[in-house]
């Protein structure tokens, strides 16, 4: 699958950004300024993500309508989870910013829906089934993962990030290894997309079409899987070892600071690779995976 | 909106021979020209005459060699377009209700006005049947040519997809599939169609017929009793008197 700049900087962004509101509703208690920045840098985050979702979109000005069809689409279940949970958080950050004293309860059901938008996310790239290395729980685990292991760095709460970027690290080797053999045991080949593998041997002749299309340059795009096992080092150094070891070393705040920017930039590598390492089906009809 | 209806009253489709399709492309060139003017925005082209062309297309023919184990290759042709499936995975992601199947004859379709282009739907097709038009920034799909087949205006002998009318070969029929009685019915009972990808659970409405068995190249030849020549007349004579000595 083409890897869009937009959509990866929309995931990555808003996945830490959800994750980081959720702790900021119900663990932290900062008031005042500090309160102020800490939730602005949440909803920035949440916001500048969904904005950049936007930039993918063929018709922006039309992008309300994506509230209307919660009942079938998860697309649409998380435009709802993401409203609603920027929403029901506002008055809780408001609260600590200007000393109100909202009791911390308030602050669980924004929570919850910040969560449901990082697996609202992940469930969106699942439901694919046409994209076999992505139709797995493994998915939204490790969306929910990234939302845990991000948020956790931000709030610079050391013990929980330290589980949380293990926890990470264990689902992005589990997601790889499933991904692998996914395709393969999804079943789907050059013979049964024709119907024609019982006749013989089956081989692509001519294409459909010799100059590009939608489909090659959306579906099929081939050109970055060349750096896999180097990408997915990256990944994990820059996404989970280096930021753990930041945390263990450095002393105070200074941990936090340093595993926090290093933490983003694995979290692009693994985003990056896991769009450009999706195999879509349709590409078996050009002989392509 | 987006989520399927459980049961359509009809279910039209097309039937596709594998076995007399030529490859020729009409169809390609019949559909984008029908729907570049019909229903919805036009099948844009992105720089057409320069060195990197490329445009929205309903409906593409591919080109596949078969190696048999113990026979002569051959060459089939394969048109791919929407097979407006029973299970369309590409309705019920679409978030904004855009795309739909209709109830009363199983069509799938995109209402261009709602659709935000957000690709969702193109990504959850398994058959590379929808392209989003670069121009206009919504989706395109194989309407059935849902613009003719009702469509009083035209003569009766049109009412048929663009597609299905023009091939040469009548490689391409269209029918209610849902009517056990309906000749694509009996067709594809007659020649054995199937389904694509079953296994991705969609349930095509459209089926492929597969090529026929070829003549075997082991068979005795036709031309066979004409191999043997014996000779007559003054050679025939040459022939027995040579063969003696
Ligand atoms: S062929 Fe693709 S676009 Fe057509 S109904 Fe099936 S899944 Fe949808
Ligand atoms: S591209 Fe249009 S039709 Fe397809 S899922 Fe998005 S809104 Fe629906
Ligand atoms: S039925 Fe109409 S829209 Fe569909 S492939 Fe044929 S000509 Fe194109």
């Amino acid at each position: 699958m083409n890897p869009a700049p937009s959509v990866i900087i929309f995931t990555v962004l808003s996945g830490m950004g959800f994750g980081y509101l959720a702790l900021l509703a119900t663990v932290h208690d900062y008031t005042g300024l500090a309160a102020f920045w800490h939730w602005f840098v949440g909803y920035a985050l949440a916001s500048i993500g969904l904005a950049a979702s936007a930039f993918h979109l063929g018709n922006p000005s039309r992008a309300w309508r994506a509230f209307t069809q919660w009942r079938s689409s998860w697309l649409s279940r998380e435009a709802w989870a993401a409203g609603l949970a920027l929403l029901a958080l506002a008055p809780v950050a408001l609260s600590d910013w200007l000393q109100l004293g909202l009791p911390r309860v308030f602050g669980w059901p924004g929570a919850v829906l910040a969560v449901a938008t990082l697996a609202a996310t992940g469930m969106i790239y699942a439901q694919i089934r046409a994209v076999p290395r992505w139709h797995h729980w493994t998915v939204p685990a490790l969306f929910l993962a990234f939302g845990a292991a991000g948020g956790c760095l931000l709030a610079g709460l050391r013990l929980p990030s330290l589980l949380a970027l293990l926890v990470l690290g264990g689902m992005m080797a589990l997601h790889w290894r499933v991904g692998d053999g996914a395709f393969a045991r999804a079943g789907s080949t050059l013979g049964t997309a024709t119907g024609l593998g019982g006749l013989g041997q089956l081989s692509v002749f001519e294409p459909a079409h010799t100059a590009g299309s939608y489909l090659l340059h959306e579906m099929i795009f081939v050109v970055g899987r060349r750096h896999v096992p180097r990408l997915r080092a990256l990944a994990l150094i820059l996404g989970v070892a280096l930021p753990f070891l930041c945390l263990l070393l450095l002393p105070g705040r200074y941990g936090p600071y340093a595993a926090v920017p290093l933490h983003m930039m694995g979290a692009f590598a693994q985003r990056w690779l896991f769009f450009a390492q999706a195999e879509h089906v349709v590409g078996l009809y050009y002989g392509k995976r | 909106m987006t989520c399927l209806p459980g049961k359509t009253e009809r279910a039209l489709g097309l039937v596709i021979d594998l076995d007399t399709c030529v490859g020729c492309q009409a169809c390609v060139t019949a559909c984008k020209g029908w729907n570049d003017q019909g229903y919805g925005v036009p099948l844009s082209d992105q720089n057409p005459y320069g060195s990197t062309p490329s445009g929205t297309f309903l409906n593409r023919v591919h080109s596949y060699q078969v190696q048999p184990e113990a026979a002569a290759p051959m060459i089939v042709n394969f048109p791919r377009s929407c097979l407006h499936c029973t299970d369309a995975p590409c309705v019920t992601v679409c978030p904004t209700g855009a795309s739909y199947k209709r109830v009363e004859d199983g069509i799938v379709l995109v209402n261009e006005e709602a659709c935000i282009g957000c690709g969702l739907c193109a990504w959850a097709c398994p058959y590379g049947a929808r392209e989003m038009d670069a121009a206009a920034g919504v989706m395109k799909k194989c309407t059935l040519c849902v613009d003719r087949i009702y469509n009083e205006n035209l003569p009766e002998e049109d009412r048929e997809p663009a597609c299905v009318r023009t091939c040469p070969t009548g490689a391409r029929h269209f029918g209610d599939l849902a009517d056990p009685g309906s000749a694509v019915s009996q067709l594809v009972a007659a020649r054995g169609g199937y389904d694509l990808m079953p296994e991705q659970g969609t349930r095509p409405v459209n089926k492929y017929l597969p090529p026929r068995k070829k003549d075997r190249p082991d068979q005795a030849s036709l031309l066979a009793p004409l191999l043997d020549i014996q000779a007559t007349g003054l050679a025939g004579w040459l022939d027995r008197v040579l063969g003696k000595i």
